[in-house]
């Protein structure tokens, strides 16, 4: 298809805007978690270039391009942050900001937050100043997430909070962590949770980093013992916090098979690995490859006509299932073949750094993270077929 | 919307009951039905308002072939209105255009004769064409011939002097044997012998020599096609198996509420869900880039032949013994789901052509 020419317009706008502005030590196509900024108070820039990079982009709404422009965004609609990225993209620019604010909490005051609460909480996100970390699952809540048993207590103008979080990623790094607390226990399990906003850096709150098969990880453990929060400090109404919590996990569903198998980023395995490994000998090896790029190639297919539709109102709701399991089922069917494909080069452990070894084992949590295989084909089973429940 | 259009139509006219009596009288194809279908437009598809069709282009006859293949629609519509009408198309001198205008008024039907050996290779040219006067002789045999029982004319692709020959020619001509086969999905198909079959020069489509070029891109609007007529299939086979899950009762509760089948269910919809996005993909290139367009093609006949596959398997195990008794219908979802991924190339055939095209 041809673009309008308003459309052609604006990627000749941006495509100038990136050629001036992004340093060129950062089109590298670099998108580690360690080599990309994650903004917060305590964020250390690691080069000159990674701290411009933010400011211009921030300046211009380009760390969030799709959120207002009152909030810190471009406002861009989808064929906008679709040439966007194409052209980030072209350049192997990285991106300027990721953050857990972006992804989650971000998307949740739109929906769900007050006029000031937008006003607030979003520019400081988009500027990468706030660091935010997620506090949803607990030992005794995993994929029964509504069972959660983290309190807060009502003192009127504040909520105490006590009671303990795991898997949430960079809590030790994070300024702020949005939680899903009990604040009623008498009501059924979904109808008495609030989602609150909680300081990290106040004396009732710790957490201990959790080490992963894989190595080192983000993920924490996250202690409450005492935590003071302000009662302005919460998104939608008390008691409600269910309700975001679902969208949330959507939107998290949706970010998770969009960034594992990426709009048309993964590139072909197959070629993968004839680049780097020569001609595909054992004939077994090379019929799981053929089938994993035929599969690769409708899931991605799959994910964009998602994401078309997202741009033409229609969410993919309960669809989101569908998207999170097929992609990480798939991630995982990639590892391994990478895996057999390096044979004996594979095997060796690099520490903490992750590498072949490192990225096969952290995708057996694809599949765990952000709700279960399982939980994802209940949702199918009992929303989209109707099956009882 | 043309799909809502055609569900009604084929709901009436054409449910899988209709295949079912079809069978029964030992017939493999209706012609009444398909001068209904030819009736609403289906028959000129692809072919262009002034030369009589409706021109609406491949995304549409992929939303009319998975309609008709969620109820097993015996017809000519992929032989004649897709490949045939794709193959005139490419050529569109005077007598092609007659042809065209014939097929989409639905008085003419084509079958395309080119497999020779078990398997779908699209260059089967071991039928030799030996000069003869003005025109040829052809000599050889040729198998699985979809609709080649009831046909009018075939298109046949042999080796001239000149490299792979498509010819046009009648299918009552001297010397052609066609043989009609029983096949399994009770469709019409048939295996022909050529014994020194004389064709003229005019029957040439194109020119001599030129067949591959011409045939390419017609196979690859058939694979399309057929690609959304095995989504079809498998969306008809799902959306019975989900019904049957609400409705049986084992051990005082529906059997859909039980996770083992909930979780089978879910993982086949999702596969349907994702097969889809390339079926659209398929009818999308060969609209917009039909010259880039094999390997789109492609994506969707594998990926809908692995689909089609499993529906089948799930839907004949979720149904427990009524899945395998002929009189329910499951079992005509199975065998045509067999024969279809068959035909135009199977899953490995189009994975290969996935493969080289990525270069490895």
């Amino acid at each position: 298809m041809t673009e309008t020419t308003e459309l052609a317009e604006f990627r000749q706008d941006i495509r100038d805007w990136l050629a001036e502005n992004c340093p060129p030590d950062l089109r590298d196509g670099n998108l580690e978690d360690d080599n990309v900024c994650w903004g917060g108070r305590d964020w250390v820039f690691q080069s000159d270039s990674q701290r411009d990079w933010l400011h211009r982009c921030a300046e211009r709404g380009y760390t969030v391009p799709t959120w207002p422009r009152a909030y810190g965004g471009a406002g861009m609609d989808r064929a906008r942050e679709k040439i966007f990225r194409e052209e980030m993209d072209r350049i192997n620019a990285r991106l300027p900001l990721q953050s857990f604010g972006i992804w989650m909490l971000g998307p949740a005051v739109l929906a769900f937050g007050t006029e000031d609460q937008k006003q607030d909480l979003l520019p400081p996100i988009a500027r990468g100043e706030v660091r935010w970390c997620q506090g949803y699952s607990e030992p005794g809540a995993g994929s029964d997430l509504a069972s959660v048993q983290t309190r807060g207590e009502d003192r009127g103008d504040h909520w105490v909070v006590n009671g303990q979080k795991i898997w949430t990623s960079y809590a030790n790094k994070a300024d702020r962590i949005f939680a899903l607390v009990r604040t009623d226990s008498d009501a059924p399990k979904h109808k008495g949770i609030s989602f609150l906003l909680i300081d990290m850096d106040q004396p009732g709150v710790t957490t201990r980093p959790i080490q992963l098969i894989s190595g080192k990880s983000p993920f924490c453990e996250t202690f409450f013992d005492d935590a003071i929060v302000p009662k302005a400090q919460i998104i939608g109404e008390v008691n409600r916090g269910w309700d975001v919590a679902k969208h949330l996990l959507t939107h998290e569903r949706e970010s998770i098979s969009g960034g594992l198998t990426g709009m048309g980023g993964v590139p072909s395995l197959g070629r993968y690995l004839k680049e780097e490994l020569g001609e595909i000998s054992d004939p077994v090896l090379r019929a799981d490859v053929m089938r994993a790029e035929v599969d690769a190639m409708a899931i991605r297919l799959t994910l964009e006509r998602y994401a078309d539709q997202a741009e033409d109102g229609q969410g993919a709701g309960d669809a989101s299932a569908m998207l999170k399991y097929v992609a990480t089922e798939f991630n995982k069917r990639r590892q391994e073949l990478l895996m057999t494909a390096g044979g004996a080069a594979a095997l060796d452990w690099d520490g903490d750094t992750g590498g072949r070894p490192g990225d096969w084992l952290r995708s057996k949590a694809n599949s765990i993270e952000g709700g279960t295989s399982e939980i994802m084909l209940g949702i199918i089973s009992r929303r989209i077929l109707g099956l009882p429940g | 919307m043309l799909s809502d259009a055609a569900r009604a139509f084929l709901d009436d006219k054409a449910p899988v009951a209709q295949l079912r009596a079809l069978r029964d009288a030992g017939r493999s194809h209706d012609a009444g039905l398909w001068a209904e279908m030819a009736g609403m437009g289906w028959a000129g598809i692809l072919i262009a308002e002034d030369q009589g069709g409706v021109g609406m282009g491949h995304a549409a006859a992929g939303v009319l072939a998975h309609e008709m293949g969620k109820t097993l629609v015996a017809s000519p519509f992929l032989s004649t209105a897709v490949i045939a009408a794709t193959a005139l198309g490419q050529v569109a001198d005077a007598r092609a255009r007659s042809a065209l205008g014939q097929i989409a008024a639905g008085d003419l039907t084509y079958a395309i004769a080119l497999q020779e050996g078990r398997k779908f290779a699209a260059d089967s040219a071991g039928v030799t064409a030996t000069p003869d006067g003005n025109g040829f002789r052809l000599t050889g045999a040729k198998g699985f011939v979809v609709d080649g029982g009831a046909a009018d004319r075939l298109l046949v692709l042999a080796q001239s002097d000149q490299g792979p020959t498509l010819f046009d020619l009648p299918c009552d001509r001297d010397g052609l044997s066609i043989t009609g086969r029983a096949q399994i999905d009770a469709r019409d198909a048939a295996d022909l012998r050529f014994d020194a079959v004389p064709v003229s020069g005019d029957e040439v489509l194109g020119d001599a020599g030129q067949g591959l070029a011409i045939l390419a891109p017609a196979l690859r609007a058939g694979q399309a096609a057929l690609a959304a007529e095995q989504l079809g299939l498998a969306t008809g086979a799902m959306e019975m198996t989900v019904g049957y899950l609400k409705d049986r009762q084992q051990f005082g509760r529906p059997i859909g509420s039980f996770q083992a089948l909930q979780h089978r269910a879910a993982r086949l919809w999702c596969e349907i869900e994702v097969t889809s996005s390339a079926i659209l993909n398929a009818g999308r290139a060969l609209d917009e880039t039909p010259d880039m367009a094999e390997v789109a093609v492609s994506l969707a006949k594998a990926r809908a032949t692995a689909t089609a596959t499993l529906a089948v398997q799930e839907g004949v195990q979720m149904h427990g013994g009524i899945g395998v008794t002929d009189d329910y219908d499951m079992g005509f979802y199975m065998k045509r789901a067999r024969v279809s991924a068959e035909w135009l190339g199977d899953y490995g055939y189009h994975a290969q052509v996935i493969a080289r095209a990525g270069g490895f």
